[in-house]
């Protein structure tokens, strides 16, 4: 050994250390040590994962042609019908003199927002056009509203029957349990709050269950959030109001539904993304592993410190 | 590859990965068997909509529901020199001519149908663009006049023509040749709800709002409630007429039930 070698050693070490660190978060995700012995187990089965990508894709096209449909008249109301002086909600694009669109406007309750170029008006080939989303999140992606809602209700039926699907089976199966958060999940939630915001998630035998935060959020997106974004659906549907008539009762009029309706395909998005973001701090590819796999690595049992 | 080049390359392809994914999507909703598969969804859900809905009456509002101003939408004043005379000559002329697949072809001027039983009531239009808007309706059921007429056991549908035309390709200022039209099953057509209009809130209908006479179907999206209605005719299958879709927003590829 050489006086030189030894500084570029300490460097090569340095720098598998590091390649290593982050190798080890993009398995296992923040707060894991490399080189902890884990043992893989069966997390998710087979029909839990096929939903799971399914809807994920669905929803995706749900959300797109939905904000093209929006786009046709972008504005939620209250109430059985349209208010229209007063909306809750709207897009609004404004042209200067010679009639070109200068700006987009967002309007909520008494606020208003310059959005131009995203909300209101955006550009569509070079061209400020008026439009309350812009193109890249419809589908399709010029204005079409017949095209939007042939993609809409096709797709929903996918949704409703994937949902109903996922649900027999969470209830034949005993994986309600698994998603149903318990009198102690609920007392530990606070704790479990300030752990997650320390990045500090169930690690070993802890992580063989969901915790408290995940079984919230699941329970609620699949059993509230799915079946509420279906009824008030449908809620908008003339037909179906006259065979249903409690399903207006229930939501306070069609354009309530209309406005709770739009509120659900928002709370998918935030949904969304914080799942997103606690699959990439948690270990990405351990939990993506898992959604195609099944297979699921946790540390070995006494293990964790 | 020096790094600048490298940097235009990604560049480059990030940008074509972006317009082919755009593209992508306008070209699959264009795509002919795209479309074939997702329009399949259309016939289940009218079936599955006419298995639930049945003879179901839609919601009746109060008055003190009557929006101030019911919002008009299509066309608001057909441009026609004859529609303009009627308009002139307060409708006393207009006629609606009952024919196609009937025992008794008739033809009805506005003050017969006020002569014939009427019904009112308030009711939510719901446009196919997403607003709602109540309105009290006057007007005589439909199969009223469906029964004068007496449909023959192979009339399936009724079609509305309309007097009001769509479209001025050739910019002329004469509009085409291609009037509005609608069509309904004679399930929706005996709906006890289902009038032929000619009264919004206590006065005869507003131009913009169909004058002298448009069709009331409450289960169905606007557009299927067509205004300025000329005749009706009862046909077997709506195949032949218009793009064949059975009504001008259906030849533009909207459903026909027009239910949601």
């Amino acid at each position: 050994m050489t006086v030189t070698d030894l500084p570029e050693s300490d460097g090569m070490a340095a720098h598998r250390s590091a390649g290593a660190r982050v190798a080890n978060f993009l398995e296992y995700g923040a707060n894991t040590r490399p080189g902890k012995p884990r043992v893989p187990f069966y997390r998710h089965s087979l029909l839990v994962r096929l939903t799971h990508w399914l809807n994920a894709g669905v929803l995706l096209v749900m959300l797109m042609s939905g904000l093209q449909i929006f786009n046709a008249h972008p504005a939620l109301y209250w109430g059985a019908q349209s208010d229209f002086a007063h909306p809750l909600l709207s897009f609004t694009a404004f042209e200067n003199a010679t009639g070109r669109i200068v700006r987009g406007v967002t309007q909520i309750g008494s606020w208003h927002f310059d959005t131009t170029g995203v909300l209101g008006a955006s550009r569509m080939d070079g061209e400020l056009v008026g439009r309350a989303f812009p193109a890249w999140a419809t589908v399709p992606g010029p204005q079409w509203l017949a095209m939007g809602r042939v993609w809409h209700f096709f797709f929903a039926w996918l949704f409703a029957i994937n949902g109903v699907v996922f649900a027999a089976y969470a209830l034949l199966r005993g994986h309600l349990r698994d998603l149903l958060p318990t009198g102690r999940d609920l007392r530990n939630l606070p704790h479990e709050i300030v752990e997650h915001m320390k990045l500090r998630f169930p690690q070993g035998e802890a992580a063989r269950r969901y915790n408290a935060l995940q079984k919230l959020a699941y329970f609620t997106v699949i059993f509230i959030l799915g079946p509420l974004v279906v009824l008030t659906g449908l809620t908008m549907s003339p037909t179906m109001d006259a065979a249903f008539p409690f399903l207006p009762w229930m939501f306070g009029g069609r354009q309530s539904a209309r406005t709770i309706h739009f509120i659900c395909a928002f709370s998918f998005v935030v949904f969304f993304i914080v799942h997103i973001v606690m699959v990439v701090l948690s270990g990405t590819w351990n939990n993506i592993r898992a959604m195609i796999t099944g297979r699921y690595d946790i540390e070995e049992r006494g293990a964790h410190v | 590859m020096s790094d600048a080049s490298r940097r235009n390359f990604l560049r480059g392809a990030a940008v074509s990965a972006g317009a082919l994914t755009l593209s992508g999507c306008k070209s699959l909703s264009q795509t002919q068997w795209v479309q074939d598969v997702l329009y399949t969804a259309e016939g289940l859900t009218r079936r599955v909509q006419r298995l639930f809905a049945g003879q179901a009456l839609a919601r009746e509002y109060t008055k003190a529901d009557i929006a101030p101003v019911f919002r008009p939408n299509g066309t608001l004043d057909p441009p026609t020199d004859d529609y303009q005379q009627h308009v002139t000559d307060r409708f006393v002329d207009w006629q609606v001519r009952v024919g196609g697949l009937v025992e008794h072809p008739i033809t009805l001027s506005i003050a017969d149908l006020r002569k014939l039983p009427a019904r009112t009531q308030i009711t939510r239009h719901d446009c196919v663009e997403g607003w709602s808007c109540i309105g009290e309706w006057t007007g005589v059921p439909l199969r009223i006049v469906l029964a004068m007429a007496k449909p023959k056991p192979n009339a399936r549908y009724c079609v509305f023509y309309c007097a009001d035309p769509m479209t001025d390709t050739d910019n002329d200022g004469v509009p085409d040749n291609d009037f509005y039209y609608e069509s309904h099953d004679l399930l929706e057509c005996v709906h006890p709800q289902t009038l032929l209009a000619y009264d919004l809130n206590g006065k005869p209908l507003p131009v913009a709002n169909g004058a002298p006479v448009r069709l009331r179907a409450e289960r169905t999206l606007g557009y299927k409630q067509a205004k300025y209605i000329e005749r009706i005719e009862l046909v077997e299958s709506y195949a032949h007429i218009g793009g064949g879709k059975g009504g001008y927003w259906e030849d533009q590829g909207y459903n026909w039930y027009g239910g949601i």
